[in-house]
């Protein structure tokens, strides 16, 4: 019989949940800022940038998360830096979200009609004033369900960050476990607050993907 | 005794009533054409005969027996009635040749040897031997159209159901089609068409029935429905074809 | 103080790597194959006419792709024992890709279906097809032909994916690494040429399914 209760499971899982949501949402955020740079950089036309850009995006989409973190958490210290797991699961978190999400918003670039381009610049707008005023609002409506529906993987990706020693909500359920002997409650639980988080947000998406359905192009 | 028959059939589509008591009976060996505007209800009422529509009210008896939207019943009734799409609907993974044997083989149980000598009978029949190893994206409209027809014979139907079988097709490739349902008309094929087709109907078919708003407005031989209708609103729809 | 690579001393031990690959695409083979075939099952029953049914099987789909795949592995190697259920190292982690799969398939294969036209289907009504030999027949095949690239996707990632049921000591690519790097103390080079086996392995993975695809939904006769 196990001298804790259900609650004091599910009070120390709300706790290190916390760790969860900030790590989602940090990288959520940066990696969408160096997907956005990317998305620029990339959109602006230069062959080998290009190129760069997409075995960036190969890179991250073929290996596993895990892979990536290992070798931010192990390859850093090496040029000398000193790194918490903390941040290094964010700096591979942001960069694996980066990659993913400069491929979804590149594909809804893509889906703008070279017309815009051609009548903005027609206007004399250059590369980044038709980026900011014509390709970019128009392509972020597009956008916005894909990215929403990525989210769930960024909060679903953090639990790999349990695996460098980041104590979010997956950790503190192993650790939980390994003092309570209960996997079959402490896991159940851990799947509970995962799907509380991520279930609003994939509905979110489809509720987006289905309003933005009758806009139109 | 009629081979279909339809007694008081009413249906509605949430809110709108597209029939409203519809009594019809078709003899065997009978070509009946429904015409009409569009919106007049004639395909969903040709639809309701093989229970690709489920009828809200009334009766239908098909050789004998009383239709009901058991699953068991429709399945049997399909085996009697068969159908002609105007869309076509061949199965795009299919040749022509498989698409015209695969029900005789999966829902009669014949061996596929015989579904391919009923297959190729009836391909020669509408005239396409030669194209038996052709997708329907390789064929023509015309040319799909027929190999749809051959694909509903050869389940031998007592009925063949044709809704406006012509209409998706191409001005020069109507004649072809056209072709084969008179010829079947003549072998006495039991037929109930919908059709736009208004020379063809008056040429091939033994009963016109046309409706209007959901109901008969009249029936009869096509000439004596064509020359002189005793309603405004065949009159005007006459008028209007002219 | 600059640090000295030596991926030389990854060689001695290239048997354990080439076992953990064996291993990974036994895994990924097993649960694609198994995953799939769910998937098709699912699809079916999220369109049958039992609505509970269809509701069971939805529960499943969103408890599946709202919750991380390391907490589902972790929950079926160390939570089942609980109900008398003890599976192998193996066992668990095949089982975990295979329910995993099994949500995202069904979900990727449904739409694959409802994207058969509906004349299709009437036109296997009228032809007196029961709705079973109407799947068989008539929509399967199309459906699968049409998301088999999505589908194909999503399993590349459940591939890449199995290197967390290292943390469940299943002896696949990432522990192999993970015990190299515990004995020569070259933690980034053993991950950094396993990352680049992984990667090979993801492409090949790619060209092999659409061979498949090709080979499944190629037309058998040419005019």
């Amino acid at each position: 019989m196990s001298e804790f209760s259900l609650w004091d499971i599910v009070y120390n899982l709300l706790l290190a949940a916390r760790w969860t949501v900030l790590l989602s949402l940090t990288a959520f955020v940066l990696g969408g800022l160096v997907g956005l740079l990317l998305l620029m950089v990339r959109t602006a036309g230069n062959p080998w940038v290009i190129r760069l850009v997409r075995g960036y995006v190969e890179l991250f989409q073929g290996t596993p998360l895990l892979m990536q973190l290992f070798i931010v958490f192990f390859g850093l210290p090496l040029i000398g830096l000193d790194v918490s797991p903390w941040v290094a699961a964010t700096l591979g978190l942001t960069l694996f979200t980066s990659a993913f999400l400069t491929e979804i918003w590149r594909g809804c670039v893509e889906s703008i009609g070279k017309g815009q381009w051609e009548a903005s610049a027609s206007l004399g707008m250059n590369f980044t004033q038709q980026m900011r005023y014509i390709v970019l609002p128009q392509a972020l409506r597009i956008a916005i369900p894909p990215t929403v529906g990525f989210s769930v993987q960024v909060v679903k990706g953090t639990a790999v960050a349990s695996i460098i020693g980041f104590v979010e909500l997956t950790k503190a359920g192993t650790m939980i476990t390994n003092a309570t002997y209960e996997p079959f409650t402490v896991y159940g639980c851990v799947a509970v607050m995962y799907f509380l988080i991520c279930y609003p947000l994939s509905l979110f998406a489809r509720h987006l993907e289905g309003k933005f359905r009758h806009v139109a192009r | 005794m009629s081979l279909v028959e339809l007694h008081a059939i009413h249906k509605s589509f949430g809110e709108l009533e597209v029939l409203k008591g519809i009594d019809l009976s078709i003899d065997e060996g009978q070509v009946i054409a429904l015409i009409g505007k569009s919106g007049s209800g004639k395909s969903t009422l040709l639809r309701t005969i093989n229970g690709l529509e489920v009828i809200d009210d009334g009766v239908i008896i098909v050789d004998g027996k009383k239709i009901s939207d058991r699953d068991a019943d429709l399945l049997g009734l399909r085996l009697q009635v068969g159908m002609v799409f105007q869309q076509f609907n061949l199965f795009p993974h299919y040749t022509a040749l498989e698409n015209v044997m695969l029900s005789p083989q999966v829902v009669k149980k014949q061996s596929k040897a015989e579904a391919k000598q009923i297959a190729e009978e009836m391909l020669a029949k509408v005239g396409l031997a030669d194209k038996m190893m052709h997708y329907p994206d390789q064929l023509s409209g015309g040319q799909q159209q027929r190999v749809a027809i051959a694909r509903a014979l050869a389940m031998k139907p007592k009925v063949l159901l044709c809704d406006e079988v012509t209409s998706a097709l191409d001005p020069e490739l109507v004649n072809e089609v056209l072709a084969v349902v008179r010829q079947l008309a003549e072998e006495g094929m039991t037929l109930v068409m919908v059709t736009h087709e208004m020379r063809f109907a008056r040429e091939v078919c033994d009963k016109l029935v046309f409706m209007h708003q959901g109901r008969i407005h009249e029936t009869g031989d096509p000439e004596e429905v064509f020359s002189n209708p005793k309603t405004p609103e065949l009159s005007s729809f006459v008028g209007g074809l002219a | 103080m600059a640090y000295k690579f030596d991926f030389g001393a990854i060689v001695p031990h290239w048997q354990l790597l080439f076992d953990g690959g064996i291993l990974t695409t036994e895994l990924t083979v097993i649960g694609a194959v198994v995953g799939v075939g769910l998937g098709i099952m699912g699809a079916w029953a999220r369109a049958s006419r039992a609505p509970v049914i269809s509701q069971i099987v939805g529960v499943y789909v969103e408890l599946i792709r709202n919750t991380p795949f390391l907490v589902q592995l972790f929950f079926i190697f160390f939570g089942l024992p609980a109900l008398g259920v003890k599976l192998t190292e193996f066992q668990a982690a095949v089982l975990a890709m295979i329910v995993n799969l099994g949500a995202y398939s069904t979900e990727i294969i449904r739409a694959g279906i409802q994207a058969i036209p509906q004349g299709q289907i009437e036109a296997a009504q009228s032809l007196a097809m029961n709705r079973v030999q109407i799947f068989r027949c008539v929509v399967i095949l199309p459906a699968l032909k049409k998301i088999w690239p999505a589908l194909s996707s999503q399993i590349v990632i459940v591939m890449l994916g199995s290197s967390v049921c290292s943390q469940i000591a299943a002896e696949e690519l990432t522990f192999g690494a993970n015990y190299i790097q515990a004995l020569n103390f070259r933690a980034f080079e053993v991950y950094f040429v396993v990352t680049g086996l992984y990667l090979v392995m993801s492409i090949l993975l790619r060209m092999g399914l659409k061979v498949l695809g090709n080979f499944l939904f190629e037309r058998r006769r040419h005019v």
